[in-house]
């Protein structure tokens, strides 16, 4: 056994590292200690200057990943291809950055109201963004891991974060303990793909693998995976803890749930078929129609019987996920594997921008009307007719209502699915297009409600939004205009190209 | 070949960690069934690292060892957060949210 280690060891190569392609990373990572030590050394009056220091964190990480996609178009690969940094990774990193910018504005104002622990939300925030901006370059089983758990276990204390509210600590203990047995078999299944194939590099298993020649330990361990992923994103039957943590969480915590840790499920589960799986479509091309299928139609049915704005946005947000999933299920059909993964990237990025405005505008008006009820949106565009226009725009592009981003979104993932001509794919898309007209019944009757009904108690006082939330609104609604307007300005940063080593059979 | 005793012995204790998840309603036990997983994982790692020869297996163990102390330190945590707010670990009582 020494023998086998000092054997190992004489190959050592120092790795060469690449300081530009990790910058974002490093900027991150500095900014963490920074205002960890700032936050040891002010006083709490002072505290909102965490809340800009953050801001200013994400927008300096979000600089070195436009000057890397601004110089170049070849993948930067570190590690032995075990970390690169593609087109793919940048647009995508450039996505959390700016998400979890958005998420900051939006909670400054609820933390110092609240009266919240800020120093420390705003460092375990920056450490969940740099296991998101890590996962979007991660190309290794091992690091997909390592940045999966970065991200997760902060955002398990911040679902907590009120913690003397019995709520919240549900939400918080439901979210550690089903995401944990979630990693847990995530990683049995991992470990099955390791000893199959003899390596932890997506590439060397996606060579390894090879259709119709799948034995037992390659089928269990590509389930295995899929479906601890489908856990993060909330997939049906994996999703039971998404509606109690998105409703017992603070606000703007459960808007970076369902955004930002959403996407970057997704954004691994997405690495990992295109390069791990491609030849094991046999294997996850039904099981992830059938998620795709089941997440969506429960998701619908459950937010339509809901009062709660929030636990009625938690359903949507289940049942959007079915949506980004569907174009999943045939990436591995040669006519339609490209059309998958651009409509996968598009989705998420228009989905990013309308839920956080949802959100957004869930924050403003609550803060007025001190409830979650559907009712007490009723008479909105009575007394705050901007909020209520803006709210009509998140709502109608969640619905899918051209020309808004959510219905370019909605297409680009019906067209992917309908160029893989068979049969299961068109029963999936029946199964969408009813869902879609579905979905819009409980988005209109929100909508219904803010434009038609009168104030609840009479009460019609003008609600005054605070400055950070007005710029996360214009960021929100700008984003969704423009791409449902002119969508070619995202659509050519998600080709199949862009995603160094992925191939369609 | 040895290394299948090794995968039983793997197999079995992410069975009972995965029963004790779902049936035990001490958060405490889940917890503890949690990291039954966990080590099933790091001795089928192990195992198939030894197996294929291959030091990549045993680096992951070790990563695998180390976030899972990080996990379980923020799990007990959070126990104790509940303990005192209802003097109960109960998970099944954990239910303010419904529908």
């Amino acid at each position: 056994m020494f023998a086998f280690l000092v054997a190992q060891a004489s190959d050592w190569i120092t790795p060469v590292i690449d300081w530009h392609a990790v910058a974002p990373e490093l900027v991150l990572v500095a900014g963490i200690n920074i205002v960890l030590l700032i936050d040891l050394n002010i006083s709490d009056a002072k505290k909102w200057v965490l809340a800009t220091l953050t801001g200013f964190v994400m927008l300096g990480a979000l600089l070195p990943v436009v000057t890397l996609a601004v110089i170049g178009d070849d993948s930067r690969s570190l590690f032995d291809g075990r970390y690169v940094i593609d087109e793919y990774a940048l647009i995508l990193k450039a996505f959390f950055l700016l998400v979890a910018y958005v998420v900051i504005l939006m909670s400054q104002t609820e933390l110092e109201e609240g009266g919240y622990y800020q120093g420390e939300f705003y460092v375990l925030m920056l450490c969940s963004v740099l296991g998101m901006v890590m996962m979007s370059s991660a190309r290794d089983l091992i690091s997909i891991f390592v940045a999966l758990e970065l991200l997760s276990i902060p955002a398990y204390m911040l679902a907590a974060w009120r913690k003397r509210d019995v709520k919240s600590n549900e939400a918080g203990v439901k979210y550690y303990l089903l995401g944990v047995f979630a990693s847990g078999v995530m990683l049995y299944g991992m470990s099955f793909l390791f000893g199959a194939t003899n390596s932890t590099l997506l590439t060397d298993i996606g060579a390894a693998l090879t259709d119709g020649d799948l034995n037992g330990l390659e089928v269990v361990g590509v389930v295995f995976v899929i479906c601890g992923f489908a856990f993060k994103i909330s997939a049906v039957p994996f999703h039971t803890w998404a509606p109690d943590t998105y409703e017992g969480a603070p606000t703007p915590v459960t808007a970076f749930l369902s955004v930002a840790s959403k996407a970057a499920g997704f954004v691994a589960l997405v690495s990992i078929i295109f390069l791990a799986f491609p030849n094991a479509s046999d294997v996850y091309e039904p099981l992830i129609w059938t998620l795709a299928a089941l997440t969506m139609t429960v998701g619908n049915v459950l937010a339509l019987r809901q009062t709660n704005i929030v636990r009625m946005l938690a359903y949507s947000s289940v049942s959007q996920g079915g949506f980004i999933l569907m174009p999943l299920a045939f990436a591995g059909n040669s006519n339609a594997g490209g059309s998958a993964l651009n409509a996968v990237v598009v989705y998420l990025l228009v989905y990013g921008f309308m839920n956080l405005g949802a959100f957004a505008i869930v924050i403003a008006v609550s803060r007025k009307t001190r409830s979650g009820e559907i009712s007490s949106f009723g008479g909105l565009f009575g007394y705050a007719p901007g909020l209520a226009v803006a709210m009509t725009v998140f709502f109608a592009s969640l619905a899918g209502i051209p020309p808004l981003g959510g219905w370019f979104a909605k297409f680009n993932a019906f067209r992917a699915v309908l160029q893989a001509e068979t049969n299961p794919a068109y029963v999936l898309a029946a199964i969408a297009a009813v869902n879609t007209v579905v979905s819009a019944a409980y988005y209109m009757r929100v909508l219904r409600s803010v434009w038609m009904d009168d104030a609840p108690d009479g009460d019609t006082s003008p609600v005054v939004t605070p400055a950070p939330i007005v710029a996360a609104l214009g960021i929100t609604v700008i984003g969704t205009l423009v791409v449902g307007v002119y969508p070619n300005a995202i659509t050519r940063f998600a080709e199949l190209k862009d995603l160094t080593g992925a191939i369609v059979p | 070949m040895l290394a299948v005793n090794f995968l039983l012995l793997g197999a079995v204790l992410f069975c009972i960690g995965v029963y004790g998840v779902l049936v035990r309603r001490n958060a405490v036990m889940v917890l503890m069934s949690i990291e039954l997983i966990l080590n099933a994982v790091n001795i089928n790692l192990v195992a198939f690292s030894v197996m294929n020869g291959n030091l990549d297996g045993q680096v992951f163990a070790l990563y695998v060892i180390a976030i899972a102390a990080a996990e379980v330190g923020v799990g007990l945590a959070m126990v104790l957060m509940i303990y005192r707010n209802r003097k109960s670990i109960a998970l099944d009582e954990l239910s303010e949210m419904k529908g």
